[in-house]
Protein backbone atom coordinates (compact mmCIF):
# COMPACT_ATOMS: atom_id res chain seq x y z
CA UNK A 1 0.00 0.00 0.00
CA UNK A 2 1.25 3.58 -0.54
CA UNK A 3 2.23 5.61 2.12
CA UNK A 4 0.43 8.00 3.43
CA UNK A 5 0.55 10.94 2.47
CA UNK A 6 -0.12 9.63 -1.52
CA UNK A 7 -3.94 9.67 -1.45
CA UNK A 8 -4.77 7.71 -5.07
CA UNK A 9 -8.75 9.22 -4.56
CA UNK A 10 -7.07 12.29 -5.34
CA UNK A 11 -6.21 14.73 -8.10
CA UNK A 12 -2.66 14.64 -8.93
CA UNK A 13 -0.44 16.19 -11.74
CA UNK A 14 3.25 17.00 -12.59
CA UNK A 15 4.94 19.19 -10.78
CA UNK A 16 5.48 22.52 -13.60
CA UNK A 17 9.44 22.24 -12.82
CA UNK A 18 9.64 18.82 -13.98
CA UNK A 19 10.55 17.93 -17.42
CA UNK A 20 10.15 14.30 -19.11
CA UNK A 21 12.72 13.34 -21.89
CA UNK A 22 11.56 10.20 -23.92
CA UNK A 23 13.75 7.04 -23.94
CA UNK A 24 13.93 3.56 -24.88
CA UNK A 25 12.55 2.47 -21.65
CA UNK A 26 10.59 4.94 -20.91
CA UNK A 27 11.32 8.83 -19.68
CA UNK A 28 13.87 10.61 -18.00
CA UNK A 29 12.09 12.73 -15.57
CA UNK A 30 14.44 15.84 -14.22
CA UNK A 31 13.18 18.06 -11.48
CA UNK A 32 14.70 21.63 -12.05
CA UNK A 33 13.83 22.95 -8.20
CA UNK A 34 15.62 19.76 -6.33
CA UNK A 35 17.73 18.56 -9.38
CA UNK A 36 16.81 14.96 -8.66
CA UNK A 37 16.20 12.96 -11.96
CA UNK A 38 14.21 9.71 -11.78
CA UNK A 39 13.06 6.86 -14.18
CA UNK A 40 10.21 6.01 -15.48
CA UNK A 41 10.39 2.78 -16.57
CA UNK A 42 7.71 1.69 -18.81
CA UNK A 43 6.17 3.56 -21.43
CA UNK A 44 2.69 3.26 -19.80
CA UNK A 45 3.74 4.78 -16.59
CA UNK A 46 4.85 7.67 -19.05
CA UNK A 47 1.69 8.07 -20.35
CA UNK A 48 -0.07 7.84 -16.84
CA UNK A 49 2.06 10.37 -15.57
CA UNK A 50 1.40 12.77 -18.84
CA UNK A 51 -2.29 12.51 -18.47
CA UNK A 52 -2.62 12.32 -14.49
CA UNK A 53 -4.15 15.64 -14.07
CA UNK A 54 -6.99 15.37 -16.39
CA UNK A 55 -8.54 12.94 -14.35
CA UNK A 56 -10.19 13.56 -11.04
CA UNK A 57 -8.32 10.88 -9.07
CA UNK A 58 -5.53 8.81 -9.26
CA UNK A 59 -7.86 5.27 -9.58
CA UNK A 60 -9.84 7.31 -12.59
CA UNK A 61 -6.77 7.58 -14.13
CA UNK A 62 -5.70 4.18 -13.91
CA UNK A 63 -9.45 3.07 -14.87
CA UNK A 64 -9.10 4.74 -18.14
CA UNK A 65 -5.36 4.18 -18.79
CA UNK A 66 -5.67 0.75 -19.80
CA UNK A 67 -3.25 -0.81 -17.65
CA UNK A 68 -4.42 -4.10 -16.22
CA UNK A 69 -5.82 -3.96 -12.85
CA UNK A 70 -3.58 -6.63 -11.36
CA UNK A 71 -0.37 -4.52 -12.15
CA UNK A 72 -2.36 -1.13 -10.50
CA UNK A 73 -0.97 -1.52 -6.69
CA UNK A 74 2.52 -1.43 -7.74
CA UNK A 75 1.79 1.27 -10.21
CA UNK A 76 0.69 3.19 -7.57
CA UNK A 77 3.02 2.80 -5.49
CA UNK A 78 5.35 4.24 -8.14
CA UNK A 79 3.04 6.78 -8.07
CA UNK A 80 3.44 7.60 -4.53
CA UNK A 81 7.32 7.58 -4.81
CA UNK A 82 7.27 10.09 -7.41
CA UNK A 83 4.87 11.87 -5.04
CA UNK A 84 7.47 12.08 -2.46
CA UNK A 85 10.39 12.92 -4.91
CA UNK A 86 8.05 16.37 -5.69
CA UNK A 87 7.54 15.10 -9.05
CA UNK A 88 3.82 14.58 -8.82
CA UNK A 89 1.66 17.04 -6.42
CA UNK A 90 -1.84 17.23 -5.23
CA UNK A 91 -4.05 19.78 -7.82
CA UNK B 1 20.78 8.63 -8.54
CA UNK B 2 18.50 5.66 -7.87
CA UNK B 3 19.06 2.61 -10.31
CA UNK B 4 18.31 -1.13 -9.68
CA UNK B 5 20.21 -3.61 -12.05
CA UNK B 6 17.31 -3.92 -14.67
CA UNK B 7 17.96 -0.03 -14.87
CA UNK B 8 21.75 -0.32 -15.13
CA UNK B 9 21.36 -3.02 -17.74
CA UNK B 10 18.97 -0.23 -20.26
CA UNK B 11 21.58 2.67 -19.47
CA UNK B 12 24.45 0.59 -20.38
CA UNK B 13 22.65 0.09 -23.72
CA UNK B 14 22.73 4.46 -23.72
CA UNK B 15 20.22 7.13 -23.90
CA UNK B 16 18.77 9.68 -26.21
CA UNK B 17 20.98 12.14 -24.77
CA UNK B 18 23.88 12.46 -22.03
CA UNK B 19 22.70 12.61 -18.46
CA UNK B 20 25.93 14.14 -17.08
CA UNK B 21 27.54 16.03 -19.93
CA UNK B 22 30.65 18.08 -19.10
CA UNK B 23 31.37 20.92 -20.81
CA UNK B 24 35.00 22.46 -20.68
CA UNK B 25 34.93 25.53 -22.48
CA UNK B 26 38.30 27.30 -21.85
CA UNK B 27 42.01 25.42 -21.04
CA UNK B 28 43.11 28.84 -19.77
CA UNK B 29 43.51 28.71 -15.85
CA UNK B 30 44.98 30.70 -13.06
CA UNK B 31 45.93 28.11 -11.34
CA UNK B 32 48.29 24.79 -12.50
CA UNK B 33 47.28 21.89 -9.98
CA UNK B 34 49.50 19.14 -10.28
CA UNK B 35 46.84 16.82 -10.59
CA UNK B 36 44.59 18.47 -13.64
CA UNK B 37 43.01 16.34 -15.89
CA UNK B 38 43.48 18.40 -19.07
CA UNK B 39 46.36 20.35 -18.13
CA UNK B 40 44.98 23.51 -18.62
CA UNK B 41 47.39 26.43 -18.33
CA UNK B 42 46.91 28.46 -21.30
CA UNK B 43 44.06 29.10 -23.52
CA UNK B 44 43.43 27.25 -26.85
CA UNK B 45 43.56 30.05 -29.95
CA UNK B 46 40.96 27.06 -31.09
CA UNK B 47 38.73 27.41 -28.38
CA UNK B 48 34.57 27.93 -29.39
CA UNK B 49 33.34 31.54 -30.43
CA UNK B 50 30.75 32.77 -28.00
CA UNK B 51 28.40 31.95 -31.30
CA UNK B 52 29.51 28.64 -31.24
CA UNK B 53 28.95 28.31 -28.00
CA UNK B 54 25.57 29.70 -27.61
CA UNK B 55 24.79 26.97 -30.96
CA UNK B 56 25.78 24.14 -28.52
CA UNK B 57 23.51 25.18 -25.93
CA UNK B 58 20.85 25.42 -28.56
CA UNK B 59 21.64 22.03 -29.86
CA UNK B 60 21.66 20.29 -25.94
CA UNK B 61 18.20 22.44 -25.13
CA UNK B 62 16.58 20.35 -28.94
CA UNK B 63 17.92 17.19 -27.02
CA UNK B 64 16.49 17.63 -23.76
CA UNK B 65 19.91 17.95 -21.51
CA UNK B 66 18.81 19.16 -18.53
CA UNK B 67 21.73 20.87 -17.42
CA UNK B 68 25.63 20.53 -18.14
CA UNK B 69 28.56 20.67 -16.02
CA UNK B 70 30.62 23.52 -16.62
CA UNK B 71 34.21 23.56 -16.08
CA UNK B 72 38.07 23.80 -17.50
CA UNK B 73 40.23 25.17 -17.17
CA UNK B 74 38.87 27.88 -14.61
CA UNK B 75 35.42 28.35 -16.87
CA UNK B 76 34.77 32.14 -15.73
CA UNK B 77 37.91 33.57 -16.67
CA UNK B 78 36.29 33.35 -20.07
CA UNK B 79 34.88 36.98 -20.77
CA UNK B 80 31.79 35.66 -22.18
CA UNK B 81 31.20 33.21 -19.12
CA UNK B 82 28.11 35.02 -17.55
CA UNK B 83 26.56 35.71 -21.16
CA UNK B 84 26.60 31.39 -21.63
CA UNK B 85 25.40 30.76 -18.49
CA UNK B 86 22.19 33.14 -18.42
CA UNK B 87 21.65 31.83 -21.83
CA UNK B 88 21.90 28.49 -21.51
CA UNK B 89 19.75 28.70 -18.29
CA UNK B 90 17.10 30.81 -20.61
CA UNK B 91 17.03 28.00 -22.52
CA UNK B 92 16.61 25.48 -20.04
CA UNK B 93 19.59 24.20 -19.81
CA UNK B 94 20.65 24.02 -16.38
CA UNK B 95 24.22 25.22 -15.25
CA UNK B 96 26.66 23.21 -12.66
CA UNK B 97 30.15 25.15 -12.88
CA UNK B 98 33.26 24.59 -10.82
CA UNK B 99 35.83 26.95 -10.37
CA UNK B 100 38.65 27.49 -7.81
CA UNK B 101 36.87 30.77 -6.69
CA UNK B 102 40.01 32.90 -7.92
CA UNK B 103 37.91 35.71 -10.17
CA UNK B 104 34.99 35.75 -7.34
CA UNK B 105 33.80 38.98 -6.37
CA UNK B 106 30.98 40.71 -4.27
CA UNK B 107 29.62 42.00 -7.05
CA UNK B 108 30.10 38.55 -9.25
CA UNK B 109 28.31 36.47 -5.84
CA UNK B 110 25.37 38.89 -6.15
CA UNK B 111 25.16 38.52 -10.25
CA UNK B 112 24.89 34.32 -9.55
CA UNK B 113 22.42 34.60 -6.62
CA UNK B 114 19.96 36.13 -8.64
CA UNK B 115 19.84 33.22 -11.53
CA UNK B 116 17.76 30.26 -10.71
CA UNK B 117 19.60 26.32 -12.11
CA UNK B 118 22.52 27.36 -11.47
CA UNK B 119 25.20 25.39 -9.11
CA UNK B 120 28.46 26.39 -7.94
CA UNK B 121 31.17 23.79 -6.71
CA UNK B 122 34.15 25.62 -5.90
CA UNK B 123 37.25 23.33 -5.67
CA UNK B 124 39.21 22.48 -2.58
CA UNK B 125 41.57 19.68 -1.66
CA UNK B 126 42.33 19.95 1.48
CA UNK B 127 40.82 21.40 5.17
CA UNK B 128 43.90 23.58 5.38
CA UNK B 129 46.19 25.08 2.96
CA UNK B 130 49.12 22.77 4.16
CA UNK B 131 47.12 19.97 2.69
CA UNK B 132 45.44 22.19 -0.08
CA UNK B 133 47.98 23.98 -1.67
CA UNK B 134 50.70 21.56 -2.46
CA UNK B 135 48.13 20.29 -4.61
CA UNK B 136 46.35 23.35 -6.17
CA UNK B 137 48.97 26.22 -5.59
CA UNK B 138 50.15 28.49 -2.99
CA UNK B 139 47.47 30.78 -1.71
CA UNK B 140 44.37 28.66 -3.99
CA UNK B 141 43.10 27.58 -0.21
CA UNK B 142 42.36 31.30 0.87
CA UNK B 143 41.10 32.20 -2.87
CA UNK B 144 38.34 29.47 -2.31
CA UNK B 145 37.58 30.44 1.03
CA UNK B 146 37.06 33.91 0.11
CA UNK B 147 34.94 32.74 -2.47
CA UNK B 148 32.98 30.85 0.11
CA UNK B 149 32.37 33.61 2.14
CA UNK B 150 31.67 35.69 -0.73
CA UNK B 151 28.56 33.39 -1.93
CA UNK B 152 27.13 33.11 1.58
CA UNK B 153 27.29 36.61 1.83
CA UNK B 154 24.95 37.09 -1.47
CA UNK B 155 22.77 34.41 -0.14
CA UNK B 156 23.54 32.15 -2.58
CA UNK B 157 21.99 29.23 -1.05
CA UNK B 158 23.74 25.81 -0.53
CA UNK B 159 27.13 25.68 -2.91
CA UNK B 160 28.77 22.45 -3.72
CA UNK B 161 32.39 21.87 -1.98
CA UNK B 162 34.22 19.73 -4.73
CA UNK B 163 37.07 17.45 -3.05
CA UNK B 164 39.66 15.40 -5.50
CA UNK B 165 40.43 12.55 -2.16
CA UNK B 166 43.89 12.03 -2.14
CA UNK B 167 46.61 10.39 0.11
CA UNK B 168 46.96 13.94 2.03
CA UNK B 169 43.08 14.39 2.59
CA UNK B 170 41.46 11.33 3.25
CA UNK B 171 43.10 11.69 6.64
CA UNK B 172 40.54 15.99 6.78
CA UNK B 173 37.46 13.92 5.76
CA UNK B 174 35.40 14.81 8.89
CA UNK B 175 37.17 18.34 9.04
CA UNK B 176 35.98 18.50 4.92
CA UNK B 177 32.32 17.81 6.22
CA UNK B 178 32.49 20.05 9.23
CA UNK B 179 33.50 23.14 6.50
CA UNK B 180 31.06 21.97 4.40
CA UNK B 181 28.82 22.25 7.64
CA UNK B 182 30.08 25.53 8.68
CA UNK B 183 28.62 27.17 5.13
CA UNK B 184 25.25 25.57 4.88
CA UNK B 185 27.16 23.84 1.83
CA UNK B 186 26.81 20.15 0.17
CA UNK B 187 30.40 18.26 0.45
CA UNK B 188 31.04 16.45 -2.90
CA UNK B 189 33.98 13.85 -3.01
CA UNK B 190 35.32 12.38 -6.21
CA UNK B 191 38.38 10.28 -7.31
CA UNK B 192 41.30 11.28 -8.27
CA UNK B 193 42.30 10.28 -11.92
CA UNK B 194 45.72 9.30 -13.66
CA UNK B 195 44.91 12.05 -16.23
CA UNK B 196 46.51 14.65 -17.76
CA UNK B 197 49.01 16.27 -15.09
CA UNK B 198 46.98 13.89 -12.92
CA UNK B 199 49.34 11.03 -15.21
CA UNK B 200 52.61 12.74 -13.13
CA UNK B 201 51.67 12.50 -9.99
CA UNK B 202 48.88 10.01 -9.14
CA UNK B 203 50.93 7.27 -8.40
CA UNK B 204 52.52 9.33 -4.88
CA UNK B 205 48.50 11.23 -4.48
CA UNK B 206 45.99 8.24 -5.01
CA UNK B 207 44.48 6.90 -1.65
CA UNK B 208 46.19 3.40 -0.48
CA UNK B 209 44.50 0.35 0.28
CA UNK B 210 43.48 1.13 3.69
CA UNK B 211 42.52 4.53 2.91
CA UNK B 212 39.80 3.45 0.05
CA UNK B 213 38.33 0.95 2.85
CA UNK B 214 38.14 3.82 5.19
CA UNK B 215 36.60 6.34 2.37
CA UNK B 216 34.01 3.44 2.22
CA UNK B 217 33.05 3.14 4.82
CA UNK B 218 32.76 7.08 5.53
CA UNK B 219 30.51 7.10 2.52
CA UNK B 220 28.50 4.22 3.23
CA UNK B 221 27.31 5.76 7.14
CA UNK B 222 27.17 9.47 5.10
CA UNK B 223 24.79 9.26 1.98
CA UNK B 224 24.32 12.63 2.07
CA UNK B 225 27.80 13.04 0.63
CA UNK B 226 27.50 13.87 -3.39
CA UNK B 227 30.50 11.75 -5.02
CA UNK B 228 29.44 11.87 -9.10
CA UNK B 229 29.19 8.05 -8.42
CA UNK B 230 32.73 8.06 -9.12
CA UNK B 231 33.35 5.32 -6.34
CA UNK B 232 32.07 2.64 -7.77
CA UNK B 233 34.94 0.20 -7.72
CA UNK B 234 34.79 0.84 -3.69
CA UNK B 235 31.46 -1.52 -4.22
CA UNK B 236 34.15 -4.34 -4.73
CA UNK B 237 34.55 -4.33 -0.92
CA UNK B 238 30.93 -5.39 -0.15
CA UNK B 239 27.97 -3.27 -0.02
CA UNK B 240 27.78 -0.89 -2.07
CA UNK B 241 27.47 2.73 -2.26
CA UNK B 242 24.21 4.65 -3.43
CA UNK B 243 24.30 5.69 -6.97
CA UNK B 244 24.61 4.01 -10.53
CA UNK B 245 27.43 1.60 -9.75
CA UNK B 246 29.00 1.55 -13.18
CA UNK B 247 31.23 3.42 -16.01
CA UNK B 248 29.51 5.82 -17.67
CA UNK B 249 31.15 6.59 -20.48
CA UNK B 250 29.47 7.30 -23.66
CA UNK B 251 25.93 6.02 -22.64
CA UNK B 252 25.38 8.48 -20.03
CA UNK B 253 28.58 10.49 -19.72
CA UNK B 254 30.67 12.08 -22.24
CA UNK B 255 33.26 15.24 -22.20
CA UNK B 256 32.82 18.39 -24.67
CA UNK B 257 36.48 20.04 -24.72
CA UNK B 258 37.11 24.09 -25.03
CA UNK B 259 37.95 23.42 -28.94
CA UNK B 260 34.60 21.45 -29.36
CA UNK B 261 35.57 17.65 -29.27
CA UNK B 262 34.01 15.00 -28.02
CA UNK B 263 35.35 12.91 -26.02
CA UNK B 264 33.43 9.55 -24.06
CA UNK B 265 34.62 10.93 -20.73
CA UNK B 266 36.27 14.06 -18.81
CA UNK B 267 38.79 11.03 -17.41
CA UNK B 268 40.42 10.65 -21.06
CA UNK B 269 41.42 13.07 -23.18
CA UNK B 270 42.96 11.15 -25.50
CA UNK B 271 42.70 10.16 -29.44
CA UNK B 272 41.58 6.76 -28.66
CA UNK B 273 38.33 8.05 -26.70
CA UNK B 274 37.64 10.99 -29.25
CA UNK B 275 34.09 10.30 -31.18
CA UNK B 276 34.19 13.41 -33.12
CA UNK B 277 33.59 17.37 -32.50
CA UNK B 278 30.38 19.67 -32.58
CA UNK B 279 32.55 21.21 -35.51
CA UNK B 280 31.95 17.94 -37.68
CA UNK B 281 28.10 17.76 -39.43
CA UNK B 282 24.90 17.10 -37.66
CA UNK B 283 26.91 18.52 -34.64
CA UNK B 284 26.92 16.47 -31.25
CA UNK B 285 23.52 15.40 -31.75
CA UNK B 286 25.25 13.45 -34.19
CA UNK B 287 28.15 12.25 -32.25
CA UNK B 288 26.34 11.22 -29.56
CA UNK B 289 24.22 9.11 -31.33
CA UNK B 290 26.12 7.69 -34.08
CA UNK B 291 29.83 8.05 -33.57
CA UNK B 292 31.46 4.90 -34.20
CA UNK B 293 33.38 4.99 -30.49
CA UNK B 294 30.11 5.26 -28.40
CA UNK B 295 28.33 2.46 -30.42
CA UNK B 296 31.26 0.22 -29.50
CA UNK B 297 30.84 1.20 -25.37
CA UNK B 298 27.63 0.61 -25.31
CA UNK B 299 27.93 -2.84 -26.56
CA UNK B 300 27.80 -4.90 -23.51
CA UNK B 301 31.47 -6.12 -21.99
CA UNK B 302 32.97 -9.46 -21.32
CA UNK B 303 34.92 -8.80 -17.87
CA UNK B 304 38.44 -10.14 -19.63
CA UNK B 305 40.59 -10.81 -16.66
CA UNK B 306 38.24 -9.70 -13.90
CA UNK B 307 35.72 -12.40 -15.50
CA UNK B 308 36.64 -14.91 -12.71
CA UNK B 309 36.61 -12.49 -10.15
CA UNK B 310 33.45 -12.64 -7.81
CA UNK B 311 33.19 -9.17 -7.33
CA UNK B 312 32.93 -8.30 -11.04
CA UNK B 313 29.41 -7.61 -10.65
CA UNK B 314 29.61 -5.12 -7.72
CA UNK B 315 32.78 -2.96 -9.38
CA UNK B 316 31.99 -4.02 -13.28
CA UNK B 317 35.81 -3.89 -13.67
CA UNK B 318 35.95 -0.18 -12.67
CA UNK B 319 37.08 3.09 -14.17
CA UNK B 320 38.26 2.46 -18.11
CA UNK B 321 39.95 6.01 -17.54
CA UNK B 322 42.21 5.06 -14.84
CA UNK B 323 42.53 1.40 -16.50
CA UNK B 324 43.45 3.27 -19.55
CA UNK B 325 45.91 6.56 -18.40
CA UNK B 326 47.89 3.47 -16.06
CA UNK B 327 48.66 1.20 -19.34
CA UNK B 328 46.31 -1.45 -17.87
CA UNK B 329 43.90 -3.50 -20.41
CA UNK B 330 40.90 -2.33 -20.84
CA UNK B 331 39.25 -5.51 -19.92
CA UNK B 332 41.44 -6.25 -16.75
CA UNK B 333 41.32 -4.62 -13.43
CA UNK B 334 40.90 -1.08 -12.28
CA UNK B 335 44.24 0.19 -10.76
CA UNK B 336 42.97 0.98 -7.49
CA UNK B 337 41.54 -2.15 -7.48
CA UNK B 338 40.31 -2.95 -3.89
CA UNK B 339 41.00 -6.66 -3.90
CA UNK B 340 44.63 -5.95 -4.90
CA UNK B 341 44.48 -7.15 -8.63
CA UNK B 342 45.13 -3.66 -10.10
CA UNK B 343 48.65 -3.44 -7.95
CA UNK B 344 49.55 -7.01 -8.78
CA UNK B 345 48.64 -5.65 -12.87
CA UNK B 346 50.83 -2.76 -12.75
CA UNK B 347 53.98 -4.71 -11.48
CA UNK B 348 53.56 -6.94 -14.03
CA UNK B 349 53.46 -4.35 -16.41
CA UNK B 350 56.93 -3.15 -15.01
CA UNK B 351 58.51 0.31 -13.98
CA UNK B 352 59.53 1.10 -17.58
CA UNK B 353 55.94 0.05 -19.26
CA UNK B 354 54.87 2.94 -21.75
CA UNK B 355 51.67 5.27 -20.88
CA UNK B 356 49.53 6.57 -23.25
CA UNK B 357 50.91 10.26 -23.76
CA UNK B 358 47.49 12.88 -22.83
CA UNK B 359 47.08 15.24 -25.67
CA UNK B 360 47.14 18.29 -25.97
CA UNK B 361 48.91 19.42 -22.57
CA UNK B 362 48.25 23.54 -22.55
CA UNK B 363 50.28 23.87 -19.14
CA UNK B 364 51.96 27.30 -19.00
CA UNK B 365 55.65 26.51 -20.05
CA UNK B 366 56.72 28.30 -17.39
CA UNK B 367 55.45 26.13 -14.57
CA UNK B 368 57.04 26.27 -11.23
CA UNK B 369 57.59 22.56 -10.61
CA UNK B 370 55.41 22.18 -7.03
CA UNK B 371 57.23 19.57 -4.62
CA UNK B 372 54.60 17.74 -2.43
CA UNK B 373 55.69 17.06 1.16
CA UNK B 374 57.17 13.58 1.15
CA UNK B 375 54.57 11.86 3.51
CA UNK B 376 55.09 8.30 5.61
CA UNK B 377 53.57 5.58 3.46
Amino acid sequence: MPEAGFDSGRRYGLDPRVALRPEPFGALCYHYGNRRLNFLRSKELVSLVEGLEAHASVDEALAASGIEESRWPAVTTALAALERSEVLRAC
Amino acid sequence: MPASRGLTGELQRGLEAPICLTWEITYGCNLACVHCLSSSGRRDPAELTTAEAMAVVDELAAMQVFYVNIGGGEPTIRPDFFDLVEYSVEKQVGVKFSTNGGTMTAARAQRLAAMDYVDIQISLDGATPATNDPVRGEGSYAAARRAMDLLAGAGFGPFKISVVMTRLNVPELDDLAALADSYGAELRLTRLRPAGRGAETWEELHPSQAQQRELHGWLLERPGVLTGDSFFHLSALGEALPGLNLCGAGRVVCLIDPVGDVYACPFVMHPEFRAGSIRDPGGFGRVWRDSELFTDLREPKVGGACNACGAFDACQGGCMAAKFSTGLPLDGPDPECVLGHGETALAALGAGAARPATVPGHSKPARIPVVLGSRPR
